[in-house]
């Protein structure tokens, strides 16, 4: 097991299975067909991502340095948790993009039933350490332990 | 962040609930990025990305509900991105029966909801707002809570405005409060430059072409561009305006550039010229070979690479007055080159409601109609964000519509020889 600690944006703690992006995750393009198709397990629908394209992203831990493209990305984002189509938690390598922070904070503030922990600045060594079935706990304070 | 005696008590919940979770979201947005304070929204106008009634982003509309329920409306009108529809643009039964009876069913409810909302005008819908035809062009130093990409870098660029790259809904929200959090392209620190690039071509880049190559190599930074004044010039002419409007679009959806200084151009860079480069600054330099790496490494994901274009549009962002107008020019010209009456590939050209109104005034309107070209409000990105466009061979000189849908990227030469019969497209 390793741990890492990071920084909260959203708060909670939740146990999941992770899937992880090296590169940017484009939310638009990762989560919108699948939200309008009805697609249950909410597999990546970005084809430019070569790691996540068609995996489910449903109930995942998303591992990821940060998200890249449209501007409406926070709104599909906080669509998603509305629809409890989320990902379980979000955890970046980085510091937090404006639009993740956006639909993060949005989903945080305005939708009562659902819990999507979010933490960032947990370092490269992060995201060069998990692996897509490697299993996340994500603790209070931003603590994330990562078990093979 | 330390918030003053008004902003605490909206917090507090002075004057509703709702509000105070409207003040809640921007102060953690700010927290999220340090910000120390909060700071008013200056300009006359805002303008909101979100201009599509997609039945899927139901949640969006309910909150926008929310808010109007509860009279929390912002002091500020507002124009919006351009509408998913057009009944001008060419589509099959197929494709309107997915357009108006499974995506866009909510877009007549939504539309009403931003009228109440404070709605600019019935007709402003563009992603180019700043456009004189539209008149939401923000003043140099005012500070904005848009999000629309290729407008917040161009208010922040070329009109020397302050904006940072907000999601939407954080649009509207900050615009609400009448204040945003005070980071990034707002500050003078973040407004300085990490790249020095170095424009190095042997003729005039195509600015969508070198938008892109810059973009994906800085990504979110602040590129301070030398060179480029050679082939468009030091003064902030409508020539120049135009190419700066598609070089930033292309710079802010290939990477995510929210702010650049074009060297004896842009207003920044007139007054501050090499004090706005970062000590440090990282540097690239663009010539002829790097354009053509550029180009050839976006990936075709047509399902048959070699297949005839069905499709072209050309306009993401919105076309200018005078773009429409030397497109005119210029495809009359090949035409006539290549022996053809009219253009061989449907072909949309897009351009806010107010300059198509304006265009339509001028002699350059029917000579445009008799090509064949098609003009439209639409937004092209929103017409081929569905899954019967994947397999649909659309062509466009936006590398902004490249990049988020299946549609193939050609330099405006190639497209105009394509749509007038002196090239094929799709094989090469």
């Amino acid at each position: 097991m390793r741990q890492f600690k990071g920084r909260v944006i959203a708060p909670g703690e939740i146990t999941a299975e992770a899937v992880v992006s090296k590169e940017g995750f484009n939310t638009l393009a990762s989560l919108q067909m699948a939200l309008q198709f009805g697609d249950k397990q909410v597999k990546c629908g970005d084809q430019n991502n070569q790691e996540l394209y068609g995996k489910p992203l449903l109930d995942k831990a998303l591992c990821l340095p940060q998200t890249i493209g449209s501007t409406t990305g926070g709104l599909v984002l906080y669509t998603a948790c509305c629809m409890k189509k989320n990902p379980a938690c979000m955890l970046f390598a980085n510091h937090i993009d404006s639009l993740a922070a956006a639909g993060a904070i949005l989903a945080d503030v305005w939708v009562d039933d659902v819990t999507m922990p979010v933490i960032d600045e947990l370092g490269d060594e992060f995201l060069d350490y998990v692996q897509d079935g490697m299993t996340i706990i994500v603790k209070d304070g931003g603590i994330v332990e990562v078990y093979e | 962040m330390i918030l003053n005696e008004e902003q605490q008590a909206i917090l507090n919940g002075s004057k509703g609930e709702t509000l105070a979770k409207v003040m809640k979201t921007i102060v953690m947005y700010g927290d999220a990025f340090e910000a120390e304070k909060l700071v008013p929204v200056t300009s006359n106008y805002n303008h909101l990305v979100t201009s599509f009634g997609l039945k899927v982003m139901t949640p969006v509309y309910d909150l926008m509900q929310q808010l109007l329920d509860a009279g929390v409306c912002s002091e500020q009108k507002f124009s919006v991105d351009p509408r998913p529809l057009d009944d001008n643009v060419p589509a099959n039964l197929l494709q309107k029966l997915v357009f108006n009876k499974f995506m866009y069913t909510k877009q007549d409810d939504y539309e009403e909801q931003l009228k109440k909302l404070g709605l600019l005008a019935d007709d402003a819908f563009t992603c180019t707002c700043y456009m004189d035809e539209v008149g939401n062009k923000p003043k140099k130093g005012d500070v904005l809570s848009w999000a629309e990409s290729s407008a917040v870098v161009y208010a922040n660029s070329v009109l020397g405005a302050r904006c940072n790259r907000n999601s939407g809904i954080l649009d509207i929200m900050g615009s609400i409060v009448g204040y945003v959090p005070y980071f990034g392209l707002l500050t003078d620190e973040g407004r300085k430059a990490n790249w020095v690039v170095r424009v190095e071509t042997s003729k005039k880049p195509e600015a969508q072409l070198l938008g892109s190559a810059i973009g994906m190599k800085v990504m979110e930074d602040v590129p301070y561009v030398i060179g480029l004044d050679k082939w468009i010039g030091t003064e902030l002419d409508d020539a120049a305006c135009a190419y700066l409007k598609d070089f930033g679009a292309a710079t802010a959806s290939n990477g995510a550039v929210g702010l650049y200084h074009i060297d004896k151009l842009t207003p920044e860079a007139v007054e501050l010229a090499e004090k706005l480069i970062l000590e440090g600054a990282q540097e690239y330099v663009i010539d002829d070979a790097e354009l053509e790496r550029v180009q050839k490494s976006y990936p075709v994901v047509w399902k048959k690479p070699n297949a005839k274009p069905k499709l072209c549009f050309v306009g993401c962002p919105h076309l200018s007055l005078d773009q429409l107008k030397e497109w005119t020019i210029a495809i009359e010209q090949a035409l006539k080159a290549n022996g053809q009456k009219k253009i061989t590939v449907p072909t949309v050209f897009t351009a806010a409601p107010g300059v198509l109104k304006a265009f339509d005034k001028t002699m350059y309107a029917r000579r445009l109609q008799k090509t064949g070209v098609i003009t439209s409000y639409i937004c092209p990105l929103m017409y081929m964000n569905n899954p019967l466009c994947k397999s649909m061979p659309v062509i466009t000189s936006s590398n902004k519509l490249r990049t988020y849908t299946s549609a193939r990227y050609y330099r405006d030469d190639e497209i105009l020889q394509i749509i007038t019969g002196g090239a094929e497209g799709g094989a090469k």
